[in-house]
């Protein structure tokens, strides 16, 4: 971890403040826009979410972080009903964007992936071009005129920060990138439809400090037009980039997943409410 | 510096040890490897020696002549070529799709339950003897087929296309040839499918779901492409196997050696078939050596297939890194 605020220049680091600063005055103004209520998840008799509750701002970052095995990555993939397909899996208690419980029983998974984009801990580019990559959701979607899909395309490879390194070599294979470039084209494919969320799963741990920069300058770009929610083990990434942060905990007896504390990122790194929170901040355990 | 004499020794010691195992390793295997290549050579020199006779006498245009008949000395091997084409295609184009679609099925959408025992009964196919898929052709599907498809079909459709007219009289011809050879590799390309999508990545389907997906779409845009190569793989197998099955081929395909068979419902012959059922009878060298070359012709048949599947792969499946190959 000391490796990456090596690595970031001063310069970013004003710059990474300055925008921080800016999201806290913003804050006042944003309103709900995912709502997580008593949400518990199973899988089978395995209760691997015990009873979370917080609230996800409008275009803002929502850092969630914790141990290994904490659930973190378990609540994110409910926010689109990712595990539907897991046998034994589901989930009790409600979670809501803009109201809407999306896991009432007319609820439509497929409609709701389509409004969520997601961004996976290893990049997973299908084995076509850059432009097909990112094409990909919105041809799903039935866009079929071609200039209108090279127009999105464009936009969304310059909001993932990437545009200028594949704008020449937009028909090659997306597996010929790099990791930290395979990363923004699949963030580049997730916000193309333009979704209303973007649900990011640890997606800087395959990336080395460098491209982590980037992923994390994209995340930034990307908090003008979206509201993203991403899971890290990464303290200082939620820290650089995050407006509020979740912290999540192992329960030790059960196993189960616990929220322990949600707040603003300033406040839970500096004046930590819960013993436990300040515990793992301050690197004590986890 | 006695200790370091000693140490020095102990790793060539321990290096001495080593390096002969694999050099010897890797020559066991390379001797392994090449007897491969020494297989195929041997027979392929067999068999083109064994059919000098009959190439010096006749030539690649005995492929393109019709009439076979060994007493008047006549050898045209065109029905043979054109029945193992025909009848192997029919089999591809039935259980290609279908085996595919078995191993989606068992990998993406069959219940947990039922995966074993579906499982297994497609393995079963593959176990039962092709001389009794050959039973069960002539006594009961053949006489089906003849009685609720070839007739109607050839009284209607037949009518206008030659290729599925014709008069119907025996149950037996290519087309029932080759649903039953399709009915004989489906397991193989079955199985193949099933192993080759059950290890595309789960990241692939995961990245095709999120951008709102349904499960179709990631079936068909993103398994799939991704199981292309091993698919194609899996095929050629199958094909490979339809190509040679002799077996249950000489039992329904009708024997009709002398001419091109006009349409799919009549009677006809493949080479495999062809060199089964001659053989007892071949009693001058000529018959004997027109065998053998029917042979060479069989081999080369697969080879050329073979060949024609690689670069499909080669070519379509240019991009994906570290997809599957068979």
């Amino acid at each position: 971890m000391e490796d990456i605020k090596a690595h970031r220049s001063p310069l970013a680091l004003q710059r990474t403040v300055a925008e921080r600063t800016i999201g806290h005055v913003q804050a006042e103004s944003r309103t709900t826009r995912l709502q997580i209520a008593n949400f518990s998840f199973y899988y089978g008799a395995f209760e691997a979410l015990r009873d979370i509750s917080m609230e996800i701002r409008d275009r803002q970052i929502t850092a969630i972080i914790g141990p290994s095995g904490c659930g973190k990555s378990t609540l994110l993939r409910s926010i689109n009903r990712m595990h539907d397909d897991t046998p034994g899996a589901r989930g009790k208690g409600m979670i809501a964007i803009d109201g809407t419980n999306i896991y009432a029983h007319d609820a439509d998974p497929i409609m709701l992936r389509r409004r969520i984009g997601m961004v996976f801990q290893r990049p997973n580019p299908f084995a076509k071009s850059i432009f097909d990559n990112v094409a990909y959701g919105l041809r799903v979607l039935g866009w079929r005129d071609r200039n209108a899909i090279a127009e999105r395309v464009e936009q969304s490879l310059r909001k993932a920060a990437i545009w200028d390194e594949v704008k020449d070599r937009l028909k090659s294979s997306a597996l010929g990138l790099s990791g930290g470039q395979q990363q923004r084209v699949c963030i580049a494919r997730a916000i193309a439809p333009q979704p209303e969320i973007v649900l990011m799963d640890e997606p800087c741990s395959a990336l080395d400090p460098i491209a982590t920069l980037k992923v994390e300058d994209a995340m930034l770009e990307l908090r003008r037009d979206y509201t993203v929610v991403i899971v890290t083990h990464n303290m200082e990434q939620a820290g650089r980039v995050s407006d509020d942060t979740a912290f999540m905990l192992m329960d030790s007896q059960t196993r189960a997943g616990l929220l322990v504390e949600f707040g603003a990122t300033g406040n839970i790194f500096t004046n930590p409410k819960d013993q436990r929170t300040e515990d793992y901040i301050s690197g004590r355990f986890g | 510096m006695p200790q370091d004499t000693q140490q020095l020794t102990t790793w060539q010691y321990i290096q001495r040890r080593t390096q002969h195992g694999d050099v010897f390793f890797w020559f066991i295997t390379l001797s392994f490897a090449l007897a491969v290549v020494g297989l195929v050579a041997v027979i392929g020199f067999v068999i083109w020696n064994g059919s000098e006779l009959a190439r010096e006498r006749f030539g690649l245009s005995a492929l393109f002549q019709d009439g076979w008949n060994p007493i008047r000395g006549n050898f045209g091997a065109l029905p043979a070529v054109y029945g193992t084409l025909v009848s192997s295609m029919i089999a591809l184009c039935l259980a290609g799709p279908f085996g595919v679609l078995i191993g989606v099925f068992l990998t993406e959408l069959c219940p947990q339950w039922l995966k074993t025992p579906l499982s297994f009964f497609v393995e079963l196919l593959a176990a039962i003897p092709s001389v009794v898929y050959g039973l069960w052709g002539v006594f009961v599907f053949a006489p089906f087929f003849r009685d609720h498809v070839a007739i109607p079909l050839a009284n209607s459709v037949g009518q206008v296309f030659p290729l599925l007219g014709g008069t119907v009289t025996a149950g037996r011809s290519l087309m029932v040839t080759g649903i039953i050879l399709a009915i004989m590799i489906l397991p193989t390309i079955a199985a193949i499918s099933r192993d080759v999508i059950a290890v595309v990545p789960n990241h692939q389907r995961e990245a095709m779901l999120a951008v709102g997906a349904t499960r179709w779409e990631v079936i068909w845009k993103a398994v799939l492409p991704y199981a292309r190569a091993g698919i194609i793989g899996g095929m050629m197998l199958g094909l490979g196997r339809a190509l040679g099955e002799t077996m249950a081929a000489l039992m329904i395909v009708g024997g009709q050696k002398s001419r091109v068979p006009e349409s799919l419902l009549e009677p006809g012959i493949t080479a495999a078939a062809l060199i089964a059922s001659e053989l007892p009878n071949a009693n001058d060298f000529l018959h004997e050596s027109m065998l053998i070359f029917m042979a060479f012709v069989l081999f080369g048949i697969t080879l050329i297939l073979n060949g024609i599947a690689r670069m499909l792969v080669w070519y379509s499946a240019r991009g994906p890194v570290g997809s599957i190959r068979a």
